[in-house]
């Protein structure tokens, strides 16, 4: 924490290095130890003999059985990954959104992503009766409801960022009315239904990853890429509109972005709440007020967070599972508070 | 109310005529003296004879316990709604079917069972009592749903989900006393006891130490020997999975496993009770990484009825079955 607050107190905006390496000195570590612990309990050494042995002209015994070996490479390594991807994706997308918003309280579910997949993943359940629909129809019920809050937005108050969001605000009630609905009719479903709004990495495997990955990409490309112009934007908007830039069209960009990728890792890992919030403020509480730097780190950090809470997830009741958004809440809350407070002291 | 005592009075009669009717009168432990199954007085067709026979032997108002204490019932209840799936089979399995008036959206099985639109987990008191009901046999209270029938002086018997299989007995019994079908709930218990057992004697040692996954959805949410079903397969001996997941109850018996551990398990044999939920053994041996399960290489892999591996009524001897066939699949593979 000391050599964080600072770096934060010798730049604002000069970074150094120290914060991406500590970003990826967080990943590597918390991949590492998401790989050796589980409720297989494969063992250290085993692992990292097996690990080595999968690399290409490499040939090492490492004595474990092949349902270990699927346990480790077909089940723990992709939750792992998944799990950083969603994070990354999460926190990035809750960068951006704060940055967009000119709001601090701005989260990647803002504009009825949350509401809009849980009510898609209810109907798949509940009208076709088939778990393999879920991700599709939560994908598919997170953007419609965002276009349906653009719809709206737009067409109430003009183009300010506060039209935007009360639309979101209106469109979540709504759609989250229906899904209560739904359940209410359809009780066999609920438990299906919760186990998914509590998030879920539980059963993911490599196509899970695949899935989110283009998603996790291309967004995590134009989102990194606007990073400069989120710091323009937050000096507000004619500031912005003078400096030369179409501040309508930028929004619109990282808005789009931010949104697909959010509903692409929601549709497969359920809804993992504060994630985007903790991140980002997380972040910008040790380094630094700027988005070009709040955005690239939000990525890192994001995934580590993630990688971590599930490790908690995954271990602290073994062979039980928590679900991993109360893992990311119970622990994000209080983290997030003791870092409020050491920098508000250390000010 | 004068045609029934004159019809209690012409089945005195007969009752007294019936051989079937000496044997047992009320039902509190419900443990048959005899071990042999007599063919002739397993129900063959429930609500008919024996309902009416037994009209006689109870002398109403009667007090039944139920998961609150003891409830009192005045007269013989000839309006029951029951908002349980369970309780609806039980009721229909001692003959009280002609009794009743309503049943739940749950309530499928059996198939001549009155379903209603109503809602036994979101209970609206107007529209049950829009059946004049004089017996309401619910599982679950979301709040006040027993005070409001209570305060419109309608009893109400609550069961909540059993445990072992005495529960099971024991729900059954109360039924019979509370609808008047005292003989019926003995004969739905000994068919059941009796069953279990014929079951069992069919399976030998086939499931002692046999390891197995009772999959309830596909997050993984399942059900330790604890349950009232984890009970079922311990009764052939077989062990869980799940029960170290689960060890202190925090979970009341329903913990939800990891991916990994299922398969690091290596279970002998999956039951999936999710079928109609687009689960099946072909979905499961594609999840990832389970195709390296021996149950899954060897197609032990068991899709039960999703309604029948979930109600504690009298139906358990079919999920019975359904695990000595497994065994035997087992014994083959």
């Amino acid at each position: 924490m000391s050599t964080a607050a600072a770096s934060r107190a010798s730049s604002h905006t000069r970074l150094g290095w120290a914060p991406p390496l500590l970003g990826a000195c967080a990943l590597v570590i918390t991949l590492g130890l998401g790989l050796f612990v589980g409720a297989a309990g494969l063992g250290i050494r085993p692992v990292v003999l097996a690990l080595l042995d999968a690399l290409p002209l490499l040939e090492i015994e490492h004595g474990l059985s092949s349902v270990e070996q699927s346990v480790l490479f077909d089940i723990r390594f992709p939750r792992i990954v998944l799990g950083g991807l969603v994070g990354a994706v999460l926190a990035l997308a809750g960068a951006a959104y704060q940055g967009v918003f000119r709001n601090p309280l701005a989260d990647p579910f803002l504009l009825g992503v949350a509401a809009g997949s849980g009510l898609g993943a209810t109907i798949a359940l509940a009208t076709t009766g088939n778990s393999a629909l879920l991700a599709p129809f939560a994908f598919v019920g997170g953007l419609a409801a965002v276009a349906i809050t653009y719809v709206l937005g737009r067409s109430v108050g003009g183009r300010t960022a506060t039209s935007l969001i009360l639309a979101g605000v209106a469109v979540a009630a709504f759609a989250t009315a229906i899904q209560t609905y739904l359940l209410q009719r359809n009780v066999e479903t609920l438990r299906e239904v919760y186990s998914w709004l509590l998030g879920r990495l539980g059963t993911v495997g490599w196509g899970e990853v695949t899935q989110l990955l283009p998603y996790a990409i291309v967004s995590g490309l134009v989102l990194v890429g606007s990073r400069r112009l989120l710091d323009v934007l937050s000096v507000g908007d004619e500031e912005a509109t003078s400096l030369g830039i179409n501040v309508n069209r930028v929004r619109w960009v990282v808005v789009v972005a931010a949104t697909l990728a959010t509903a692409a890792a929601v549709s497969v890992s359920g809804l993992i709440g504060f994630v985007g919030i903790i991140v980002p403020h997380t972040v910008r509480i040790l380094f630094g007020w700027s988005y070009r730097l709040i955005v690239p780190l939000s990525v890192l950090f994001g995934a580590a967070f993630l990688m971590l809470a599930d490790i908690a997830a995954r271990t602290l009741i073994t062979p039980a599972e928590l679900p991993i958004g109360v893992v990311t809440a119970f622990f994000g809350a209080p983290f997030f508070v003791l870092v409020l407070r050491t920098i508000g002291r250390q000010q | 109310m004068k045609r029934a005592a004159l019809s209690a009075v012409v089945v005195l009669v007969l009752a007294a005529c019936s051989p079937a009717d000496v044997a047992s009168t009320t039902t509190t432990g419900s443990q048959p003296t005899t071990t042999e199954a007599p063919a002739s007085t397993t129900t063959t067709a429930p609500g008919t004879t024996t309902t009416t026979a037994t009209t006689v032997q109870s002398g109403f108002p009667v007090s039944v316990n139920d998961d609150r204490g003891e409830v009192t019932i005045e007269e013989r209840p000839e309006a029951i709604v029951s908002l349980s799936a369970v309780a609806t089979e039980m009721l229909f399995e001692i003959g009280a079917g002609d009794q009743v008036v309503a049943v739940d959206d749950q309530s499928n099985y059996p198939e001549d069972a009155p379903m209603t639109d109503l809602s036994g987990f979101t209970p609206n008191l107007e529209a049950i009592l829009a059946f004049d009901p004089d017996l309401v046999v619910i599982t679950f209270d979301p709040g006040d749903l027993v005070a409001g029938l209570e305060a419109a002086e309608v009893p109400v018997i609550l069961f909540g989900a059993a445990v072992t299989i005495e529960d099971v007995y024991r729900q059954i019994s109360a039924l019979g006393e509370a609808t008047g079908n005292q003989e019926g709930a003995t004969q739905a218990n000994n068919t059941i006891e009796w069953g279990l057992a014929d079951v069992l004697a069919g399976a030998s040692d086939a499931g002692e130490g046999v390891t197995y996954f009772h999959e309830i959805d596909s997050t993984l949410y399942t059900a330790t020997s604890d349950t009232f079903f984890g009970e079922i397969y311990g009764l052939f001996g077989m062990v869980n999975i799940a029960d170290p997941a689960d060890e202190d109850g925090a979970a009341f018996g329903y913990p939800q496993l990891s991916s990994e551990f299922i398969v690091s398990q290596d279970p002998d044999i999956i039951f999936l009770t999710d079928t109609s939920y687009g689960v099946s053994a072909e979905s499961v041996a594609e999840r990832p990484g389970w195709d390296a399960m021996s149950a899954v290489q060897e197609g032990n892999i068991v899709e039960l009825d999703s309604n029948i591996a979930s109600r504690w009524g009298p139906r358990i001897v079919e999920f019975a079955e359904a695990i000595a066939r497994a065994l035997r699949g087992l014994e083959e593979s």
